[in-house]
């Protein structure tokens, strides 16, 4: 088959993965996904908790958040022919200090500017809305538009339906160079050598986009960290909201089938190090962190029994907000990278605004905030 | 490198058996079937398959049926099961409470 094609897509995760569906949609089938493991998802589109928030976010992102949950997320399993377990039932994040709830107040009032309905919630009102958590916990802010999906079937969903409308998908095709034709970036070079062609190339290569968009002299900031998840057995049906906490112990919900999914630290992120870091080894200390950070919110799930961990990298971007954009120096090469721990739910809203910038038509939301060359010298 | 559209074309569609019906992954009750199917949507590794039907991801992590799963996927593939990944095994080896795994020594979180 041809190495041609209108767009190629570097990264098979969520992100490429969805922007493939929406060019399909708008009827541009010429298109090419290239994974660089064998796996498509197997970055940190599958090592993350599943939310799908607003709350919390910078304002910056708040806009295509809530875009796609107002008009994507509830008619995504449909759409694609896959279950994406998409459950909007409000998100709480819990605070035990005062400290913590003038952090969740100051989010919330950053949130409202925008439009978004998040309110603080006192101690009684957070165990009518779940029964199930500390006293400890003396109050919350309440999002009830916030919710969780499954992060494994919606990015394979996204891959599934794009591949059945003609998206041609590589895997275990790792790329490493792109090169200009002609003053514009049209080369897309894999490590064995094959070279892929486009008119336009979309990174969304996670961490890696940095090394790949160096090749072209762009340098994107962003850094390197790890986080981990861990899943419980099946428990019965308990509550259907999102937790998250002000000091980000854990976050994480109870899945559709009933196991319950977290995502949590240990404290020793910033300087964990790996040799090879495709190899995902997992901190020893991290679960039993996790353990107990989950206990301290949510004593109910103390017998629980947890049957696998795991981890993945984010892409932590300078300032904490993703690059979605295209570059002025590097005609034909369009950016979308640098999720920090927030691509998952945003994906839908990325992956069409990203169909979009590729016809030259404006994005759902104005997304210049976003840009690459957002960073000027400040001293 | 592996061309996804090229293999659907190679291994064809799928085509019903008459044991598709049988559980294979018995935590989880997927279908030998069920898996057969997903291959021939693009599924084509373990890595892939547990998060798409969740083989293997119950309580026992596919310690039962990880061997079958692999040799069901690779003959759907029309290759040796050697050349078919299996999933990485992850900690804890058995299912812990946590309250019991959350007695390493470390303190509360703050």
């Amino acid at each position: 088959m041809s190495n041609t094609a209108d767009v190629v897509i570097i990264g098979g995760g969520v992100v490429g993965c969805a922007a493939a569906y929406y060019l399909a949609k708008a009827g541009n089938t010429n298109v090419i996904v290239l994974e660089g493991t064998k796996s498509i998802g197997h970055g940190g589109s599958s090592r993350n908790g599943g939310g799908v928030r607003q709350s919390g976010r910078d304002v910056r992102e708040l806009p295509y958040a809530m875009y796609g949950i107002k008009h994507l997320w509830p008619t995504l399993s449909e759409e694609l022919g896959v279950d994406v377990e998409y459950t909007q039932k409000g998100n709480l994040r819990l605070g035990k200090t005062e400290a913590h709830l003038e952090k969740l107040q100051t989010l919330a009032k950053n949130a409202q500017s925008v439009g978004l309905d998040v309110r603080m919630v006192d101690a009684k009102e957070v165990k009518e809305i779940c029964p199930y958590l500390s006293d400890d916990i003396i109050g919350a802010s309440w999002c009830p538009t916030d919710g969780h999906a499954n992060p494994l079937t919606t990015t394979l969903g996204y891959y599934k339906r794009a591949l059945e409308m003609g998206v041609r998908f590589y895997t275990d095709a790792e790329v490493t160079e792109l090169r200009k034709v002609k003053g514009k970036v049209r080369k897309v070079i894999l490590k064995d050598g094959t070279v892929f062609e486009g008119e336009t190339i979309i990174l969304a290569a996670g961490y890696e986009s940095r090394y790949i968009a160096r090749t072209v002299g762009v340098d994107v900031p962003m850094t390197r960290l790890i986080d981990e998840c861990l899943v419980t057995e099946m428990q019965p049906h308990m509550f259907d909201i999102m937790l998250g906490t002000a000091g980000a112990d854990f976050y994480g919900h109870q899945a559709k089938h009933g196991s319950f999914v977290f995502g949590s630290d240990c404290g020793y992120e910033e300087v964990t190090d790996m040799t090879d870091p495709s190899k995902l080894i997992t901190n020893a200390m991290t679960l039993s962190a996790s353990c107990r950070a989950i206990m301290g919110y949510v004593p109910a799930l103390k017998d629980a029994k947890i049957v696998r961990s795991w981890c993945g990298w984010l892409d932590n971007a300078f300032d904490g907000v993703p690059f979605i954009s295209k570059v002025d120096e590097a005609e034909g090469l369009i950016l979308a990278c640098g999720f920090t721990g927030h691509g998952f739910g945003t994906a839908p809203a990325v992956g069409l605004m990203l169909s979009q910038m590729v016809a030259g038509e404006d994005t759902v939301v104005d997304i210049t905030p976003l840009r690459y060359d957002r960073f000027k010298p400040c001293r | 490198m592996m061309d996804i559209q090229e293999k659907l074309k190679e291994i064809g569609p799928y085509v019903e058996a008459e044991d598709d019906g049988m559980l294979v992954c018995r935590c989880e009750e997927v279908t030998k079937g069920e898996i057969r199917k997903a291959v021939h949507e693009g599924i084509f590794t373990i890595e892939e398959l547990r998060r798409y039907l969740r083989s293997g991801m119950g309580l026992c992590q596919g310690q039962t049926c990880g061997k079958l799963v692999k040799g069901i996927v690779a003959r759907e593939l029309g290759v040796a099961p050697s050349e078919v990944e299996p999933a990485s095994s992850r900690a804890p080896m058995r299912p812990i409470e946590m309250e019991i795994l959350a007695e390493d020594g470390g303190v509360a979180h703050e």
